[in-house]
């Protein structure tokens, strides 16, 4: 092997690296993208705005339990692989027209975690009820 | 825009258009100024809907307060939006009129992706002569390759910028989101190849000089994005297709409404109007508006739509009527029972949504591959580059190594794993729904699928549900006509099932009716009834009844009634001025459809077990008679649970069929169970599939589409699976040291769009009949 192959080698394999490290890496400071629910009065609605463009900012939402939800998603996009959204716990599939606002009322659930997904798992949030 | 709560603290919550606002920290700080406004209990302002929303007390602070509060600190209000259409009311029209804009979008993304699809189809097919005339020695010889290369960019350029533009952007901002996508893979792929010819466009000396040849890939790149779109095209007509059951039936409910006023005027007014309580007039031919029971007329209604039910139904006064079905013969008019949301078409409509949102427990597996693939695609098509720079002779190491590189990123298809079990769950139920079949998720689906055992509940599936006079014996000498005739006019004033049946039997024998000559009515509860006919005293009942009134029953009609209870026959003996004159047989008939509905279930593999119900010999009889062999000697009713778990220790997996509200705990207790009802207990929580046609029939096709749903579902998930794991290796150069293939990028291209398309292509095949 001469020396550019040494290079393309090992710079390959760095890139292999990171590639898996920036994809899989747990990361770190994630609760700075919590998204938390205003208090609301018992029985009433509480709502989260999360913005649908190449992911959900943000990608993890607090919620009181005991109350029922309305989370508003806005696609800022119109790439197909965010054009659908499930709620798996919730038996939801639904889709998020492009460039508008899509509410989706959730019912008052138990403490827990319940992830989101794009229609096909790449695009992922999750639903942190307390 | 101002709702008030319904909560009970006396605040509004608002949510104003917020202008003018640059950067995040801007959002903050409009948050901040109207949090510190006396008045407001809470608000939050979101930067990227560049909205606020503000709960406050509306006697401390008005919205013009919250105004001014915004434009104190620098930012401005905007006109508020139009108001959403209301929740209340006729939830079904909203519904259909959000598909329509819907549709109406998804039409408008559609013909954009169309025309991005010909400008990339046009100028590849501009490109990819040019490239291959390139190769050619004549050309060589002729062309300056400096002035082809420039000519080539400028032709792949719009390719790229245009029509590729969307996967560049969408991959740039997944990258920022530390996810990946089909996307991600399309843009690394063709932009590698774009960047490399690029290169050898501008600066080839630079590339020649360190002994790598300056070759172009234009023609792969724009080959790439036009059959990848192509793809997607191809994807996108397939896929709505798929919900094309759920969108018929939105689309079911009737638009308007006559309703009755007091002074007695039809007017007519738009669904979302229509009040539970109104009066509503139905002419023959039109939809009937809304659920609603019969007040007057008489008229057969075709519930085919919801029910899948292919034979109208009669109704009359004090029957249930239902949204969406089609009224044919005669005139009705119905009070009003249910609105919007509750209506049984909604109701449905909800049911097979939820259904199509759940996920199938086969799917489990491609969800979590899909969850890396992409990732690991990108680091195994690093990998083949490395590999193949490594391994390749000096002056071709470049151009092999960015070869498999690119094919290998563009063979993948997260998309066919992705689509192979939810496209076939939509078409599944919505196919079910179309006949009657609502199935609660894709896991009862993916149930129903294993079961080999059916337990049948015989009231109501197997028979139709209603006793029928099936023998009747004047005693020698009497004159049938004539008794039958004073026993009709007796039973026309009792309201007990059993009289109904007797009514029934005299009138289809056209028997004359003697209703004027009654008199001294008098039901004997459980009993039987008696009444004075034309000056002759009448009794109707059983035996019982008989003898207390003093009635000697001879042999001869012991004999007879001794006959017609072996054959599981219920008894009525009819006496006239104190003698008895003839015996009445009367037993719940058994549909014509049931034998033929169980030998399918027979031919299907199933074993078919039937639960007594209250009466044993009845129960064998009608096993008999419709060909089941097993059925349980000694349940009781409440014990069904019971013996659906005997079942189930004998190794099965049963499918109970029952009454949605009474059997819940046997349905519960089943594999799979399946409620048998008619409309109102749609909801029934027990069951995974609920049969809006009662009869056995339906479990049948229920089954069948189970099975045929989940054989597409493997299907699709092999095919996807093992699609990836031949297509990625070929792509990386595996078979090169024996076959010496190497992919071509524009064949993976080719690959990959018509995979994803062949799945969802599979999954519309359950549509179509058996």
């Amino acid at each position: 092997m001469d020396l550019t192959q040494w290079l393309v080698t090992i710079g390959g394999l760095a890139l292999a690296g990171a590639v898996l490290w920036y994809f899989f890496a747990p990361v770190a400071g994630e609760g700075a993208s919590v998204g938390r629910a205003a208090p609301v009065a018992a029985g009433a609605p509480q709502s989260v705005d999360v913005v649908v463009e190449g992911g959900y900012s943000p990608a993890t939402i607090a919620l009181a339990a005991g109350q029922p939800t309305r989370l508003n998603f806005t696609r800022q996009e119109d790439s197909d692989c965010s054009a659908e959204l499930l709620i798996p716990d919730f038996h939801i599939r639904r889709e998020l027209p492009a460039f508008q606002t899509t509410t989706i009322e959730l019912p008052a659930a138990p403490a827990g975690t319940y992830p989101f997904t794009c229609g096909m798992g790449m695009l992922k949030g999750r639903l942190v009820v307390t | 825009m101002t709702s008030p709560e319904p909560a009970p603290t006396p605040t509004t919550t608002a949510t104003l258009p917020i202008e003018g606002m640059t950067c995040a920290s801007c959002a903050n700080f409009v948050q901040r100024a109207l949090t510190k406004t006396p008045g407001v209990r809470t608000a939050s302002v979101n930067y990227a809907t560049e909205k606020a929303t503000v709960e406050f007390d509306p006697a401390a602070v008005s919205p013009a307060g919250l105004r001014a509060a915004v434009e104190g600190a620098g930012y401005g209000v905007g006109p508020e939006p139009a108001a959403p259409p209301a929740q209340s009311g006729g939830a079904a029209q909203p519904a259909a009129e959000a598909a329509d804009t819907t549709d109406a979008r998804k039409a408008a993304a559609y013909a954009a992706l169309r025309r991005r699809f010909w400008v990339a189809a046009a100028l590849t097919a501009v490109v990819m002569p040019l490239s291959m005339l390139a190769m050619t020695d004549w050309a060589m010889a002729r062309v300056p390759m400096a002035a082809l290369n420039w000519l080539l960019l400028v032709l792949t350029l719009p390719v790229l910028l245009y029509s590729g533009r969307s996967f560049f952007v969408a991959a740039w901002k997944t990258f920022r989101h530390r996810t990946a996508t089909m996307d991600t893979l399309v843009a690394v792929g063709t932009g590698a190849a774009f960047l490399y010819s690029l290169l050898a466009t501008v600066a080839p000396g630079w590339l020649t000089r360190r002994g790598v040849p300056a070759d172009v890939y234009y023609d792969t790149t724009a080959t790439i994005i036009t059959l990848i779109l192509l793809g997607k095209l191809l994807e996108a007509r397939a896929k709505a297709r798929t919900g094309e059951a759920i969108k018929k039936l939105v689309g079911l409910g009737a638009k308007t409404a006559r309703v009755v006023r007091p002074d007695g005027s039809e007017v007519e007014v738009a669904i979302g109007q229509l009040q539970i309580g109104d009066e509503v007039a139905v002419r023959p031919g039109e939809k009937i508006a809304t659920d609603g029971v019969v007040l007057t007329g008489a008229s057969a209604v075709n519930e085919a739509m919801l029910t899948g039910e292919s034979l109208p139904v009669e109704k009359s006064a004090g029957d249930e009527v239902f949204g969406a079905t089609l009224n044919t013969t005669g005139a009705l008019r119905f009070r009003v029972t249910k609105v919007g949301a509750d209506t049984l078409l909604a109701s449905i409509v909800r049911l097979v949504e939820d259904a199509q949102g759940s996920r199938a427990p086969i799917q489990r597996l491609a969800d979590r591959v899909s969850g890396i693939f992409v990732p690991v695609v990108v680091v195994i098509a690093v990998l083949a580059f490395v590999a193949w720079f490594d391994l390749s002779p000096a002056g071709q190491r470049l151009p092999m190594a960015l070869q498999a590189f690119v094919a290998v990123l563009i063979i993948a298809c997260p998309c066919a794993l992705g689509l192979a079990t939810p496209t076939a769950i939509m078409v599944g139920t919505g196919r079910a729904a179309a006949r009657g079949i609502l199935i609660r998720s894709a896991e009862s689906l993916e149930r129903a699928y294993a079961v080999n055992t059916v337990l049948l509940d015989k009231t109501g599936t197997l028979t139709k549900g209603e006793p029928a006079v099936t023998d009747f014996s004047p005693l020698p000498g009497q004159d049938g006509a004539h008794l039958l005739a004073l026993a009709a006019a007796v039973e026309r004033h009792s309201e007990h099932p059993l009289a109904q049946a007797v009514v029934r039997y005299a009138e289809a024998t056209a028997t004359p009716r003697l209703d004027a000559a009654v008199a001294d009515f008098q039901a004997h509860t459980g009993r039987g009834a008696g009444a004075t006919v034309a000056g002759q005293a009448v009794l109707i009942g059983s035996e019982r009844l008989l003898t207390e009134a003093g009635v000697t029953i001879p042999p001869a009609v012991r004999a007879a009634t001794d006959r017609l209870r072996a054959d599981a026959r219920t008894v009525l003996l009819l006496a006239v001025d104190g003698q008895p004159v003839g015996v009445f047989g009367v037993a719940d008939v058994v549909r014509d459809s049931s034998a033929e509905a169980v030998a399918r279930l027979h031919q299907m593999g199933l074993d078919v077990v039937m639960l007594p119900g209250d009466n044993a010999t009845t129960a064998a009889a009608i096993a008999r008679q419709v060909g089941i062999t097993r059925t349980f000697a000694d349940a009781l009713p409440a014990d069904k649970a019971g013996k659906v778990a005997e079942l189930q220790a004998e190794g099965r997996i049963v499918a109970m069929v029952g009454d949605g509200l009474n059997d819940a705990p046997a349905l519960a207790r089943a594999d799979v169970g399946l409620a048998v009802g008619t409309g109102t207990d749609v909801a029934a929580e027990a069951a995974g599939i609920t049969l809006l046609r009662g009869e056995v029939g339906g479990v049948a096709e229920a089954i069948d589409l189970s099975r045929r749903t989940m054989r597409v579902i493997r299907q699709n998930l092999f095919f996807a699976f093992i699609y990836n794991a031949l297509g990625i290796p070929i792509a990386a150069g595996v078979l090169y040291p024996v076959t010496g293939w190497l992919l071509s990028p524009m064949i993976a291209a080719a690959a990959m769009a018509l995979s994803s398309v062949s799945v969802l292509t599979n999954s519309l095949r359950l549509r179509g009949n058996a």
